[in-house]
């Protein structure tokens, strides 16, 4: 039910029953494209997409900007803490 | 009118070359007559053709005296093959039968010698399907270095067997100085790979029509002897060798752990895989350890030869990839432990039935 | 592998793991008393086991395994209806894999295979749909089960059979929905969770908003999580801030693919393909209101359970069976009293123990190290008293 990967549009297919071709890690598998496509993105424009693949079904288009943000603050985090470390270090030295 | 033959013709019709005629097998080539002669000389005799072979006599003959020169023991195996389908990338049912059976003889230190070569087939086989495996196991033959010398055919009723099983076993011999074992695997030890996970398995979804994934994988379907005779050569205190096959490498080494009572701690970011087997295995939920090989091997060797071993083995073509995964330690005993890419442990099992895809 | 590496970065983890470790110490926390955290998901159990995460956590924080394996809770007679169907002579039954492992009261999918009946293993609804246009003499029939994750796949399914016309293609619908299931779990009166792991591909398909309960009328705090192990990992985080913090909501750790509105074309086609039923059963749970889906009356040629006949039995589960209390969080996997005696992965009693992310089978396989470690230690400390 959670199984979904994320995978890049490479190719459309059948335009009509709205198909294409996703790459996932150098596979490819057939993927509809009905669940991401609507009149600000349409099929064709899906190409280069990176999307969520669940089930032979494009469930999300993939946010990068959100991707890198979450990462950046997971980053920041790690930052704070050698912050926290050095200060706490240099206190117990004075 | 027409005049009977004189003799000079029907015994030179008799001599005419055996050659097989029609297009699929019938239940008369399995029926012991002149079609059945036709198919062997015609498509196994021409492949396989050997001095041990072409007696045709209902054994192969071979010489004892040559047999114990090389070694003092002889190891004896067999394998059925029984694949679907029966073509892929990188193979077919004719490479697996003789390097399955080869690897089996190779990871004891032997040196593989002679097979035999039984088939069952089901009417109404495809003979230029026929024709194509017995080609790749000529092929596969020469590459291992090994002959076909004896063999059988029988053919069942349409709906008594799927296509084409084979049956393969061979004979090989150990030399005197060798003691591999699963249960020599000591506290200390190393364990190393040959290469890539789960490359046949990947090739085998691939080449499967009803998952439907575009991938050019394939088989790594080869021959380890020479591999394995290099590395017997810079080290010939191996411990435990064993190829991985059906069940992937975690089977192997979950043998290992128990036969040898002691616990193997595999390093998940130093298995080498490639992107695309990755990529299956995701979209399908799979994991690799399980995923099927017929070409990789796993080799646990004493520290101090580690370094040494995997030179060795890297230097040959059938060893480019090897890589040192992981290592054996005391506790906990007959356990498989993994170190994930993540950070934390967990312990990985035996396969219980066959792996299928998950939705989760 | 993008969008997938850069979310199991070990390094990552370790910031993580120390602000867990902080808060947890704030909190007051610890072993006897530990923060209960339940993920819902079976893929979020599934990496968890897989990952190794628990080890990693501090053991003031216990992870509690909840019912959201769709596999696992897939009632035994459901079950006998599926076998029913696919020995229908007629009938290709279309199946996602792990659902053919899951016992009936007789027998499974695979060994109803291995009897003779057409049973095909596919990927995608979409697969089924093809083989039945290539079967046009055969029944096709989709096993469709899943939460809200899996719906619009069915529902758009359906939806392109209708368009072509289609006259040999229907679904056996099982699908279960995931808000009555939590609220169950919730009101339950031997519940004592401080804290939920949401499912996000759930959230994907449905939006954020359905989760607001948990936290306004329940008053515990929900995460959204994505299904990576640092995205389990931060999601486990928000949760214990928010505890420490004494707040109360809903938080969107899978922004990457989760949007607040779900996703409105699958929500439209379930909408228009789908209703809910009065009761559906829960193996191990019992029924559960408003939990269930079926196929509108509209779409009734495509419904399997309109067109054909089969027992539609209630079947109890086996009296040893303690399914049901592990899906709860009641006990641990271990605690069953036929966890690894006569329910193991090879000789299954329940569904937790068949499918690779039901609770029981991933502890089974993956998890129980620390436990085997205590237990060979304590033999070899048994067999040196005795040499001594």
């Amino acid at each position: 039910m959670c199984l979904g990967i994320p995978g890049q549009v490479v190719e459309i297919v059948d335009i009509e029953k709205q198909l294409a071709k996703v790459e996932i890690s150098g596979v490819r598998r057939q993927v509809s494209l009905a669940c991401i496509v609507d009149n600000e993105h349409p099929l064709e424009a899906c190409i280069g997409d990176w999307v969520l693949v669940h089930v032979g079904f494009a469930m999300s288009r993939i946010n990068e900007d959100e991707a890198k943000k979450t990462l950046q603050l997971l980053m920041e985090l790690g930052e704070a803490q050698k912050e926290i470390e050095a200060m706490s270090e240099s206190l117990s030295q004075s | 009118m027409k005049t009977k033959p004189a003799i000079p013709e029907i015994i030179n019709q008799r001599k005419r070359t055996n050659t097989v005629t029609g297009e699929t097998i019938t239940m008369a080539h399995g029926s012991g007559g002149k079609a059945m002669r036709d198919l062997i000389v015609d498509i196994f005799l021409t492949s396989f053709d050997n001095e041990l072979l072409s007696p045709l006599e209902d054994q192969a003959q071979i010489d004892l005296g040559q047999l114990v020169a090389q070694g003092n023991r002889l190891a004896f195996t067999t394998d059925s093959y029984v694949v679907a389908p029966l073509f892929f990338a990188g193979g077919d049912i004719g490479t697996l039968a003789i390097n399955g059976t080869v690897n089996d003889l190779a990871v004891s230190g032997a040196k593989p010698l002679y097979l035999t070569c039984a088939m069952i087939i089901e009417e109404g086989f495809l003979i230029a399907d026929l024709r194509k495996i017995v080609s790749s196991m000529k092929l596969a033959a020469e590459a291992a270095g090994i002959q076909i010398v004896t063999g059988d055919t029988k053919v069942v009723e349409r709906g008594a067997a799927d296509k084409i099983f084979i049956n393969t076993a061979g004979v090989g011999v150990i030399p005197a100085h060798l003691k591999i074992g699963a249960n020599q695997a000591k506290p200390g030890d190393k364990v190393i790979i040959n290469g890539l996970v789960g490359d046949h398995g990947a090739a085998i979804i691939g080449a499967r029509k009803d998952l439907a994934i575009e991938t050019d994988i394939e088989s790594d379907c080869q021959p380890l002897n020479d591999l394995i005779a290099a590395l017997l050569s810079v080290c010939p205190d191996v411990h435990c060798l064993r190829d991985a096959t059906r069940g992937g490498i975690a089977t192997v080494l979950n043998e290992f752990a128990q036969a040898s009572n002691v616990c193997i701690k595999i390093d998940e970011t130093a298995i080498p895989i490639r992107n695309e087997v990755r990529g299956i295995c995701e979209i399908l939920g799979l994991d690799p350890l399980y995923l099927a090989n017929e070409g990789k091997l796993l080799a646990i060797v004493p520290a101090e030869r580690a370094e040494a071993a995997l030179a060795a083995m890297r230097a040959h073509p059938m060893g480019r990839q090897s890589a040192i995964i992981g290592e054996v330690v005391e506790s906990p005993e007959e356990v498989v432990v993994l170190r994930t890419s993540f950070g934390g442990e967990r312990v990985i099992d035996m396969l219980v039935g066959d792996q299928l895809p998950r939705i989760c | 592998m993008k969008y997938v590496d850069e979310f199991r970065d070990p390094e990552l983890a370790k910031h993580l793991i120390r602000e867990i470790e902080s808060l947890v110490l704030q909190i007051g926390a610890s072993e006897k008393e530990p923060l209960q955290i339940m993920e819902f998901c079976g893929g979020h159990t599934h990496t968890i086991f897989r990952y190794g995460i628990e080890q990693l956590l501090p053991k003031a924080i216990e992870l509690v395994h909840g019912p959201g394996c769709p596999v696992c809770v897939l009632p035994m007679g459901r079950v006998d209806d599926c076998l029913a169907l696919a020995e229908r002579p007629e009938v290709i039954f279309a199946t996602f894999g792990d659902a053919m492992r899951v016992p009936g009261s007789q027998k499974n999918l695979l060994q109803a295979k291995a009897e003779g009946a057409d049973v095909r293993m596919v990927y995608s609804p979409l697969d089924a749909l093809e083989l039945a246009r290539q079967n046009p003499s055969r029944e096709v029939i989709f096993f469709a089960l899943g939460f809200e994750t899996t719906m619009p796949s069915t529902a758009l399914t359906v939806l392109q059979a209708a368009e072509e016309g289609l006259k040999n293609f229907s679904l056996f619908c099982n699908h279960i929905t995931t808000v009555p299931t939590i609220q169950a779990i919730l009101e339950s009166p031997s519940m004592r969770i401080d804290g939920f792991v949401a499912p996000g591909h759930v959230s994907m398909v449905v939006g954020v908003e359905p989760f607001q309960f948990v936290a306004t009328k329940f008053k515990k705090p929900i995460v959204i999580s994505g299904f990576e192990p640092l995205d389990i990992l931060q999601s486990i985080w928000l949760v214990v801030k928010q505890i420490a913090e004494k707040r109360c909501l809903v938080e969107n750790q899978y922004l990457r693919v989760v949007e607040r509105d779900g996703n409105p074309v699958g929500l439209k086609a379930m909408a228009a393909v789908f209703e809910l039923r009065e009761f559906f059963a829960w193996r191990g749970l019992g029924s559960i209101e408003h939990s269930g889906i079926k196929i509108k009356s509209e779409y009734a040629q495509f419904d399997a359970e309109q067109r054909f006949s089969m027992p539609n039995l209630d079947v109890a589960d086996p009296q040893s069976c303690q399914c049901g209390d592990v899906l709860k969080g009641s006990i641990k996997p271990w605690q069953c009293k036929v966890f690894g005696s006569s329910c193991t992965p090879e000789t299954p009693m329940g569904a937790l123990m068949v499918s690779s992310e039901g609770a029981c089978a991933a502890y089974y396989n993956f998890g129980n190290l620390p436990q085997i470690r205590a237990a060979k230690s304590s033999n070899s400390k048994e067999q040196s008293k005795i040499l001594s």
